[in-house]
């Protein structure tokens, strides 16, 4: 089985890198972005019979810092 | 006056941190982040700068879940003195030994320069060798020195006079222009400047020597 992690910065922290790439589009000609978030994405081969629990475990202790980003897991 | 540096691969201030805990005196061993254990008698722990695991996943993440590191916040948990310098501060912080988190530069470049500090502390076994106030020049080298906090968690550090340095003309991006911090009970320190690249006479600027210096008067003193 799989999980897909996907960690986001909160609502409210800069994100220095997604202004990056909102300005560059802009650049490239695409008018009307007028807002970029960049996050990630993490894919996990699981054991049959892993939880969904196990998974949110994951994210609290490692995959993502909650003090500044927030997590979505989608069980596969 | 005993200390250990930690290693993990990708670390790359390890000996300059060792040269700066010699160069006041102290005895110093390396300790690879696969140990379990600290060598006994320790009185202080430097986590140093560099790129731990190569940044993967955050600054500082997956060298903060190494077995070194439940050693290392177990000794800070009973009162023992550890300071992380750039790296090491990233890593404190992913231990949650010091609260807030290193980001991205604000301008998304990596930073390497002399730069300017106001010693904002001198109420600290790290600091108490400067006065409040006083600048000074530390040579800052990083990508991800952005210290984010909430304005509720500045208030609370400058409140509580955990704020260690600050920078003159912010050069990243930094909540509250904040360059170090204690914890609560002091005795831990993380700082992106790079004391230990000035602490010989050899580096052009002695500045940061005094921050090796003061923790062996506080030791001599404790």
């Amino acid at each position: 089985m799989k999980a897909r992690v996907h960690i986001m910065l909160k609502k409210g922290v800069l994100d220095p890198q997604g202004e990056a790439v909102r300005h560059a589009l802009g650049t490239l000609g695409f008018s009307g972005v007028e807002g970029v978030r960049q996050g990630k994405v993490i894919e996990l081969d699981l054991a049959d019979g892993t939880t969904e629990d196990t998974v949110k475990e994951m994210c609290e202790k490692l995959l993502a810092n909650t003090v500044i980003e927030s997590y979505q897991v989608e069980m596969a | 006056m005993r200390a250990a540096v930690i290693v993990f691969p990708g670390s790359n201030c390890d000996r300059d941190l060792v040269e700066g805990f010699r160069g006041a005196g102290a005895d110093v061993t390396r300790v690879w982040h696969k140990e379990t254990s600290l060598p006994d008698g320790l009185d202080v722990i430097g986590i140093p700068g560099g790129f731990s695991f190569g940044d993967y996943l955050r600054c500082g993440a997956i060298a903060a879940q190494s077995p070194i590191c439940r050693a290392v916040v177990e000794f800070a948990n009973k009162g023992g003195h550890v300071i992380g310098i750039c790296n090491g501060f990233q890593v404190l912080c992913e231990t949650g030994l010091l609260p807030g988190v290193l980001m991205r530069n604000a301008g998304l470049k990596f930073v390497c320069r002399a730069q300017k500090l106001v010693v904002e502390s001198a109420d600290s076994p790290f600091t108490n060798g400067y006065s409040k106030g006083q600048e000074i020049v530390i040579p800052i080298a990083h990508h991800d020195g952005n210290y984010s906090a909430d304005d509720a968690l500045v208030a609370e550090l400058r409140a509580s006079d955990r704020v260690a340095f600050s920078y003159r003309d912010n050069p990243n991006g930094s909540a509250g222009d904040i360059a170090g911090i204690f914890s609560e009970n002091r005795r831990v320190l993380g700082m992106m400047p790079h004391p230990e690249r000035a602490s010989e006479t050899a580096h052009g600027n002695t500045d940061g020597a005094l921050v090796f210096s003061s923790l062996m008067d506080a030791m001599a003193t404790a």
